[in-house]
Order: structure tokens, then sequence, then C-alpha cells
């Protein structure tokens, strides 16, 4: 049997894509291999740089019992790779008027009651593909402790893994941008200069500098550029 | 265990080697003529033969780069004569992309009394949005103020910017971190409440707001949240890219044809105003460069706004990244943020020296990353043939206290970590990426353009940023744009009386193509790129 290798000379190794056995190149991440497969995509493609989440992806190893997860455009393909992706899951979604909450530690619950039934298994935190404790915010969660589900979160890319592989059946991540939500407008501290700085905007200050600035040639603005001066790092 | 080779690490050994001399100095910055120098010798905006003028349509002669050209040139989905008299929906405001831009306009129109409908290519929230790492610019510290926000717009951009359009983004810009803020948007802050402020490339004060290195996702995932929350007055309807905005009989914009990317079928959507948000064209691809961009990223708002009429402009500008990540293969042309470099991270050569001071304007400091590679052969060559050039992260930690770069950069470190490469320890490899689409459909500073009923906001418009823009001022610009453009198209379309939808522009469009005697062979929204393999 001759192994099959691409024009660069790189040996192809088989990935089961949905189950179907297809042979390409071993240093592709997930994605572009089903790309080079001949799939062109529509779902489980984002942004292709690990930030928005459509890539979820779950996979076993032939041989191997475990089961694996990661995002298709950041994980490299392995020999005998088994591919779901999973580009969207059904999950509870509370709509709510952030400006009528109050961040009490029942506000979590009393938007998601099912918070409360959260197991405390760790399925979640083992299939989150950002590495992010999901377990742990679902208990600061369960204690009322919104800051910290925040800050635990906060890397989040909203795939939802966690939520397929739940058995208690919660959609963590909408608890979890509830959470940020909450903090970011009412726990956060305020800022002092951002406000005096909007009074400032709306009685005029600025406007006749501002004015000034676009009346200027050019020539006369590039001098100023030059002549500005900048704050040390 | 080390994810870089042994011949690249030989190169690290010499940047250890010069850091601790390195902490103590930095390179001088460029004067304004060594600028422009530097960037007509190295910038691929000044690649004469990569670019062409489009022969047909309003803007017609303007230059742009050939893979641009072709698309803008291209043949429309559908035919003249397609059936609008059943409309799958009809709505106040029509929004189409659903990235910040397209949020922010939802959001705002839905204030004014509108009913939205938001059409996006992919899933609601897949944009470059979601991908901006660094952060978002607002003068709101005492040591700052709107004018001199105002001059570093003016002077990264080469003082080509509309200035109408500049006094609108420095100007909103703090009232649009409080509206963020109020909608629960997490940015980084001092106990006290001040908010952690850094430099950009090319800023005079710190002024760049963040959210670790997750900003324009922090942003993009609650703007997204809060159009959820109002789903009775906005209904978003995801895989469903325009191909083709539709005029009423008195040239007024009056909705667009979608198509279902799953199934293939076109539906109308008839609207007394639309919002056009569909961001930029990095999937294009200009000079084979890699892209930064997200996967719908196809310039699409360009070539719709462009077969009604409106004029485009500085498109003959793009943005290439300094640092898109040029190992490993596997995320080569991704973005590093800036924000590396705000914290102090220098570029540094392949002999650990440095050769360029690390916060020019992105376009001056692509350009000496090239000359630093191509001309002077000082760059750092990867197993697969990649060139770049050091950017040292370890300085970070050096300089702000160990625990800084985790705690900054949490993507950064982890974007690497999976690949074996650990940034608080060892550098990044850079190489300039196509980033951003300076230019576009021309803006008025109400969000407007050329064609009535038209609105625009975000990466497909062009005039806010000149021929550069300033890294922070884009996630500024969705939310600062995508505002005016909700409201101005909610007062639009309560105040018009809408007339017969039409699609006799495709008419003129195709005629004019053939009497120029164009064509290109695409048929254009191209929607996304191939990148299936065709051996």
């Amino acid at each position: 049997m001759t192994t099959a290798r691409t024009s660069e000379g790189e040996e192809l190794i088989p990935v089961y894509i949905m189950g179907k056995c297809y042979m390409v190149p071993p240093s592709l991440t997930i994605m572009k291999a089903m790309e080079w497969a001949g799939y062109k995509l529509i779902r489980g493609v984002g942004c292709r740089g690990g930030f928005c989440g459509a890539c979820a992806t779950a996979y076993r190893i032939q041989g191997d019992p475990k089961l694996y997860f990661g995002l298709a455009c950041q994980t490299v393909v392995q020999p005998g790779m088994y591919l779901a992706q999973l580009p969207f899951f059904p999950a509870r979604r509370a709509s709510y008027d952030i400006a009528q909450l109050e961040p009490t530690p029942t506000t979590l619950f009393s938007l998601y009651p099912e918070l409360l039934r959260c197991l405390g298994c760790g399925t979640c935190t083992k299939a989150c593909p950002q590495e992010i404790d999901v377990r742990a915010y679902m208990a600061a969660g369960m204690r009322g402790d919104i800051a910290k589900v925040a800050d635990l979160s906060f890397d989040c890319i909203m795939c939802g893994l966690c939520a397929a592989r739940c058995p208690a059946e919660e959609a963590q991540y909408n608890i979890a941008i509830l959470a940020r939500r909450l903090y970011g407008r009412y726990l956060a501290p305020r800022s002092r200069h951002l406000q005096e700085r909007l009074e400032e905007i709306r009685a005029g200050k600025f406007d006749e500098a501002i004015a000034e600035l676009k009346s200027l040639s050019v020539e006369e603005l590039k001098a100023r550029y030059e002549a500005r001066d900048i704050e040390p790092a | 265990m080390s994810g870089y080779p042994p011949e690249m690490q030989e190169s690290i050994r010499r940047v250890e080697a010069t850091r601790a001399r390195r902490l103590k100095e930095t390179f001088p910055a460029m004067s304004m003529d060594e600028r422009d120098e530097i960037l007509h010798k190295f910038h691929p905006d000044y690649k004469e033969e990569t670019f062409r003028a489009i022969r047909v349509g309003v803007s017609k002669g303007q230059k742009m780069p050939i893979e641009l050209a072709d698309v803008v040139e291209g043949r429309p989905h559908i035919d003249p004569d397609f059936d609008l008299s059943d409309p799958i929906a009809e709505t106040d405001v029509l929004v189409i992309g659903g990235g910040g831009a397209g949020a922010s306009a939802a959001l705002l129109a839905q204030e004014h009394g509108a009913k939205v409908i938001l059409v996006t290519k992919l899933r609601f929230g897949d944009a470059n949005t979601m991908m901006a790492q660094g952060g978002i610019q607002a003068a709101d510290r005492p040591e700052d103020s709107p004018a001199i926000h105002y001059l570093d717009v003016m002077g990264g951009g080469h003082f080509t910017n509309v200035p109408e359009l500049v006094e609108a983004l420095v100007m909103d810009a703090p009232f649009v971190i409080k509206w963020l803020e109020d909608l629960g948007v997490m940015f980084d802050k001092e106990p006290d409440g001040t908010m952690v402020e850094r430099h950009g490339g090319g800023t005079s004060r710190k002024r760049m707001h963040s959210a670790r290195d997750y900003s324009g996702a922090e942003i993009m995932r609650t703007l997204r949240d809060e159009v959820r929350n109002r789903e009775d007055d906005i209904i978003v309807i995801e895989f469903s890219p325009a191909v083709e905005l539709v005029l009423d009989d008195e040239g007024r914009v009056a909705g667009a044809v979608v198509m279902n990317l799953e199934t293939g079928v076109y539906g109308f959507i008839k609207a007394k105003a639309v919002v056009l948000a569909t961001g930029g064209g990095g999937r294009l691809h200009y000079q084979g460069f890699p892209t930064t961009n997200h996967y719908g990223a196809t310039a699409d708002g360009v070539v719709l706004a462009y077969r009604v009429g409106a004029r485009l402009g500085y498109l003959e500008s793009m943005q290439y990244h300094p640092t898109g990540a040029a190992f490993p293969e596997q995320i080569v042309g991704l973005l590093v943020t800036e924000k590396v470099r705000g914290l102090g991270a220098q570029p540094v050569n392949r002999h650990g020296e440095q050769f360029v001071y690390p916060l020019e304007p992105r376009d001056v400091e692509a350009a000496a990353f090239i000359r630093e590679c191509v001309e002077r052969g000082n760059g750092i060559v990867t197993p697969t043939g990649q060139v770049g050039v050091w950017l040292d992260s370890p300085m970070i930690d050096i300089i702000h206290g160990p625990g800084t770069i985790e705690r900054n950069l949490p993507a950064m470190v982890r974007q690497f970590r999976r690949f074996g490469i650990d940034i608080t320890k060892e550098p990044i490899l850079v190489y300039p990426t196509l980033h951003y689409q300076n230019g576009g459909v021309r803006l008025k500073a109400d969000s407007s353009c050329d064609v009535p009923g038209l609105f625009i906001a975000g990466e497909v418009s062009g005039g806010v940023h000149g021929h550069n823009r300033l890294m922070g001022n884009s996630l500024l610009e969705i939310t600062v744009f995508g505002r005016r453009a909700g409201r101005s198209a909610a007062e639009f379309a309560h105040k018009i009386k809408p007339g017969k939808p039409t699609l006799a522009h495709l008419e003129r469009w195709n005629r004019e193509l053939e009497e120029a005697g164009v064509d290109t062979g695409v048929v254009s929204p191209i929607l996304l790129p191939d990148y299936t393999r065709h051996e």
C-alpha cells in the first residue's frame, strides 16, 4: 500500500468527518482540514480566530474511549479523529430589561431558576474549549455572587458546549452573560472622570477648540500635529 | 518544551540577550518625512500594479485593489425582473449586518420607535467586532480632550479624513463609553472606578479603554444580548445575507433582497429605511495577504451601495496590521493585538535589535516590519518559509510585574499556548496582515450617504479614518455611527411614504457593464471565500 501525500510531500492522515473517512494533511486545523477535504463551510465557521464560538467540535480518537472538545479553528487534526460539529445547540435564554434589574444575590436564579439544579458534576468544565472553570462560576451563581461569576466567566465565547453536555439542562453561558452585564452596569465602580467629561462636552467646553481645528489648513494642522506633546507611556 | 523549532530558538536567545539593555531604551519615533518615505517604499498600498481603476458607476475611475474592483464590477445574483410583489417580511428599518455597527443601529432605531429586522450572513455576532482585542478610544481623562483626539485621528489618517466625521467620532466617544457601560460592558478599571487606559499606535494621550483582550467580544456579546432582549421590536434573521438593495420609484432605498445561505432561496424584505453595516473585505486577500478578518468579510456592502449609486472613497488604502501571527503556521495572519505593544513589548529583528518605534501609526509600523524583512534581510524565517520579526512580549511582565500578561492578554496567552508557545516567556513572531478597509461608501455625519433612505455605519463606510485608521477607533466608529445610523434611519422611516419597489437600477447596471465591455466573471457580492481544495 502506498502512502498518500500532499504535493509538498506531507503524509496524509485519516480523519472522520461525521463518520466518513477523509485523508488530510496532519498540520491543518480541523476547520482547514474540512475545507481541504472539499467542504465549503456555512455552519460551524465564523471568525476563524478563536473568538466567536461558531466552530465548537466534539471528537473522539480511534481506540480512545474519552470524548474531547475543541474549536475547529484552533485545534490541529490527529490521526483517527472522529469529528462532530456542534454549530448550534438550543439553550434557554431569559429575556429581561437590564435597567429594571437589581444586582441582588437572588437575581440570577430568579431569571434562571434552573441554576439551582446544577449538580456540580463538572462536565461543563471538561467541555469548555476556553478552559473556563464553568462549575466554579455556576457554584458562585448559586451563592448569588454575581461579581465572581462575571470574573470567572469573562473569557466565555458562548459556543454552547457546556450547555450541550450538561446533565442538569443548564444554559450556563446565558447565566454568565447576565452576571457580567449586571456587574458592568451596577457593581463595577463608577468612573468619575468619565462623568465629568460628559458634563464638560454637554456644556460646550470643547466646541471652540474643535471648530478651530476644523478651520485649519492641512499645513497648519500638520504643524500642530508635529508639535503635539506625547504623554509618557 | 518550546513550540518553536531549534533554529528559531537560537534567535530567541539573542532577543533574550539584548532584553535588559532594551528595557532602558526605546527606538526613536519617525518624523513626518521619514514616515512618508517608508510608506512609499514599503507599504502595500503603494504597489501600483496591484490596483486598478473601476470602469463603471458613479465613482468611475477610482482606484482600488484589483480583487476588490473585480467584485465591485461584478454581475448581480438576481435579474432585474425578480418578483418584488410578495415580500417575505416588512419593517420600518432593515439593518444589514450583525456586527457591532448593525447591533448598535438596531438598538437605536428601536429606541426611536422603529420596528427593526436585522439580517446577517452568518450568526448574529460573527463579525470583526467580535475579534477586536485591543480596545476603544475615548478622550475622557482630564489630561486629554476631544480636540487632542481629533488631532491624533487626523494625523494618523494623513489629514485626508472628513473633518465633520472626525468631530462626530471624538465628541460622541465618551458618551458611547457611558452607553456601553450602562448596557453592562465590563471595562478594565482601577478599584476607585478610574478607567485603565493605555496608548495605541499614533495616540498622544492614553485613551485606549479595554476589557482585558476581549474588548470587541465583550462589546459584541453585550450588544447582541441587548438586541435579543428587545425581540418584540427587533427580529434577527441569521444566515441571510443581502444580495441586492431595492429602490422605490422615487430613488429611495426600499429594502433588500436577501438569500437564505442554506437553501439558496432569495426573498425581498421591504423596509422604509436601510442601514448598511456589512463590514470590510479582508477575505478578498488583497495581494495574497492573510487576514485577521472573519469568514464573511467579503466587501458586500461596497458592492450593494455602489449599485444603487452611492459614491465610494478612500478604497485605495487598506490597513495592514503590523502584528499578524507569523508562527505557528495554523494561525498565520491572525491578530496579535496592538495592546501587546501598548503594554511595552518592542518589535526586534533576528539579532535581537530594535529597528522601529513600537507605536508608530499602523501603516508606518507595518512598512517598517516589511523593510526589516525584505530590504534588510533581518527577519526570522519559519520552517514553512514565512518571514517575521519578534514581538518581545516577556518584557511586559518585567515592566509591569509578573502576571500582567496573563491578566491583560488572556486571549493571546491561550491562542499561543494551544500551540505550545508561552508568550509570557517567549517572544511572538509577527508580520503584517490584512486588517481593515480604511475606505468604503462615502459617509455623512448623520450616517446618511448619497442615496436617500440608505444609512451607513462601520467598516463599510469611508471618510472617518482618512487613509489610515488608528487602533481603538474602529470599535468607536461602529458604536458612534451605528447609533447615528439607527436613529437617522428610524427618523427617515417615520416621515416617508414609500413608493413602488423596483430593481430598475440593475437593468441600468447590466447595460453599463455591457457598454463598457466589463465582464470580470464574478457574481457579487461573493458572500464567502472559497477555501476548498481544487487539485
